[in-house]
């Protein structure tokens, strides 16, 4: 079975939208990204199942029937990445709620050693007993 | 017997939907999950002695027989994950509820805290039972969405921030195991581990590479190997502790079972094994200098997680049968210490008022229960003879020494110098956390005790670890006999379908 050119196409743009939204730093874009992503996915999952007419006993031969499996796991998929979306989204908007913006932050152990890293300072271990006794 | 097989996914999931019924009523709401969290335990013992004794129990879900339905597969390897994951999450459930009743719910005000803990589970032991890759899939989602909601609860911004990173990251790994789940189809035609067994060794090698290399970037992310481990130690140690613990001790530990079972099962050969060793021992050293750099018990234990995800892919790496059955073994030995550990940084935070190594100090004095409760697994972790730790290792050492090949004494050398390290880095925190005269800027202590019923749950898994030294024997006969059984794959292929592969 060779794949459908239009579908291939179709497929990598949406990989290459997805990824290239997923790489912002507003977590409603990311959110986006994913989507396309997902649904990049689903199509290329259906592209693994062989196409025909509806695969139910009676409708047709059962040769010229549809893979039903990819179509299944789609379904399975497209749930999840319902819930998923409906998830991010309340956590884009708690984060809006919070501080004023959507905006995924850096880690705190980024941001402390930015930190020190503008003051020109090393990061200090905390034997203090040494410290005080130096003192 | 083999309606038991269902049984550790069915009854937490039911479990779950009984709790959430229940809002609102706490007392019933626990009632529910210890019972089925106990019920969980005793079936996945009885599925472990029966795997050992009869061989690997398979059930076809819905009577669909297995190429065409989804089957389940307890054999030694599962059974044995099972039995571990559930006693620490009853031991961690009952710490929980000691922590709720002593906060007055302050950590989990939710009535969906209990139900969401069930399908955790849920998601956990059907991961393991999986016989199938889309099954497989269905496991890491379920345990991941109830992660996703453990992890934000509350939702404060903290946990907001971390939590933001956290979703994101295990989509993306979700997204990247669906793809190569539906390139597998694609090429063979099935997702059944035992039927994709014969289909993938008959792929032309350059295909089945990207299948595995896909599959190992999924896991890895999951599991937190090196390049891919940078999500952990941010988002972990903003949870609430219990949750942490129970993180710490399974999610990461689902990854590596994934990447045992598919380089075992699916692709065995060991083309990937040169990657994964060197994988190992850039997580390995990597991850316990970031431990050494930490000022933060729970990050500085984060760290050392990852740090220890090393040893276990060194083990896989190996891919001799001694090497994956240290591995196993030390798995065992990992997810009991690493949550062991966690609720005892808990503790410290319940009792000293913190949890950053410079606003603690003289809490040996203050309660020595703790300092031993926190030493024991300290040590154990480090790999101090007798404990279960040093074992492990010295399995995996001399499964490394047997190997003689460059890499793998390379490896031998990261993982004494991973030990040393992890010592290192836990004495410091004993050093400044327990016996030095507590600094000025410690915050004020609470007067009350520490509640037992978190005590008491922290002390099993304490004693679980010691035990696993006395019963090393046994338990590493049982990982030897799961890791010879793995090696021969017709093993597996035959126990799912009876004959040969239709």
């Amino acid at each position: 079975m060779t794949p459908n050119l239009v579908y291939v196409v179709v497929i990598g743009v949406l990989f290459a939208a997805g990824v290239s939204m997923v790489l912002e730093r507003s977590l409603t874009r990311v959110l986006m990204g994913m989507i396309l992503l997902g649904n990049g996915v689903n199509l290329l999952i259906l592209l693994g199942g062989k196409a025909g007419t509806p695969p139910i006993v009676g409708l047709g031969p059962d040769e010229e029937m549809a893979d039903p499996l990819p179509q299944i796991m789609i379904l399975t998929a497209i749930v999840i990445t319902l819930g998923m979306t409906a998830f991010l989204l309340a956590l884009a908007y708690r984060s809006w709620a919070m501080s004023g913006h959507d905006e995924v932050q850096d880690d705190v152990e980024d941001q402390r050693i930015m930190l020190l890293a503008e003051r020109d300072e090393g990061s200090g271990t905390d034997d203090t007993d040494h410290h005080e006794a130096a003192r | 017997m083999n309606f038991l097989v269902p049984l550790p996914v069915v009854m937490p999931l039911f479990g779950a939907a009984l709790a959430l019924m229940m809002a609102g009523k706490p007392r019933a709401q626990r009632t529910v999950s210890l019972t089925v969290l106990t019920a969980t335990l005793l079936v996945s013992c009885a599925l472990l002695f029966l795997s050992t004794v009869d061989g690997p129990l398979v059930v076809a879900v819905g009577g669909w027989s297995a190429p065409l339905g989804i089957v389940l597969v307890a054999d030694q390897l599962a059974a044995l994950m099972l039995v571990v994951s559930s006693a620490v999450t009853l031991c961690v459930l009952v710490y929980s509820i000691g922590q709720g009743m002593a906060d007055g719910h302050e950590e989990t005000p939710l009535s969906v805290y209990h139900p969401t803990y069930l399908i955790l589970t849920a998601g956990v032991t059907n991961a393991f039972l999986a016989g199938d890759l889309f099954n497989l899939y269905v496991g890491f989602e379920i345990l991941l969405v109830a992660s996703y909601v453990l992890l934000t609860i509350g939702g404060t911004e903290n946990r907001i921030r971390a939590g933001s990173t956290y979703v994101v990251v295990s989509l993306l790994s979700s997204v990247v195991f669906l793809t190569a789940i539906g390139l597998i189809y694609a090429a063979t035609g099935t997702l059944n581990l035992a039927q994709l067994v014969e289909r993938l060794d008959a792929l032309p090698d350059g295909l089945r590479l990207i299948l595995q290399g896909m599959l190992l970037l999924a896991f890895g992310i999951k599991a937190a190997v090196f390049p891919l481990s940078s999500w952990l130690p941010d988002s972990y140690p903003t949870a609430p502790a219990p949750v942490t613990a129970v993180f710490a001790g399974l999610l990461t530990k689902v990854g590596v079972y994934a990447i045992i079972r598919t380089e075992t099962l699916l692709f065995p050969g060991g083309r990937a094994a040169a990657v994964l060793l060197i994988l190992g021992l850039l997580t390995m050293v990597i991850g316990i200098l970031g431990a050494v750099a930490q000022s933060d018990i729970k990050r500085l234990l984060s760290f050392t997680l990852v740090s220890h995800i090393g040893y276990l892919l060194f083990g896989v790496g190996l891919t001799t049968q001694l090497g994956l059955s240290s591995a196993i073994f030390y798995v065992v030995h990992h997810i009991t210490i690493q949550t062991t550990l966690f609720l005892a940084a808990g503790l410290i935070e319940k009792r000293g008022g913190s949890t950053a190594l410079d606003k603690l100090g003289g809490l040996a004095k203050l309660s020595p229960v703790l300092a031993v409760l926190f030493l024991v697994p300290a040590l154990n972790l480090a790999g101090i003879p007798p404990f279960s730790g040093f074992i492990g290792k010295l399995g995996l050492v001399q499964a490394g020494v047997a190997d003689g090949g460059v890499l793998a004494w390379l490896l031998v050398g990261g993982g004494i110098l991973t030990s040393l390290l992890t010592l290192y880095a836990v004495a410091r925190v004993w050093n400044l956390a327990f016996w030095r005269t507590p600094p000025s800027s410690c915050p004020p202590r609470s007067r009350s005790l520490l509640p037992p019923l978190m005590v008491a749950p922290t002390m099993a898994l304490v004693v679980f670890g010691v035990a696993l030294t006395v019963v090393a024997g046994p338990l590493f006969d049982v990982s030897d006999q799961a890791a010879s059984s793995l090696m021969e794959r017709a093993y597996y292929v035959q126990a799912v379908f009876g004959g040969g592969a239709p």
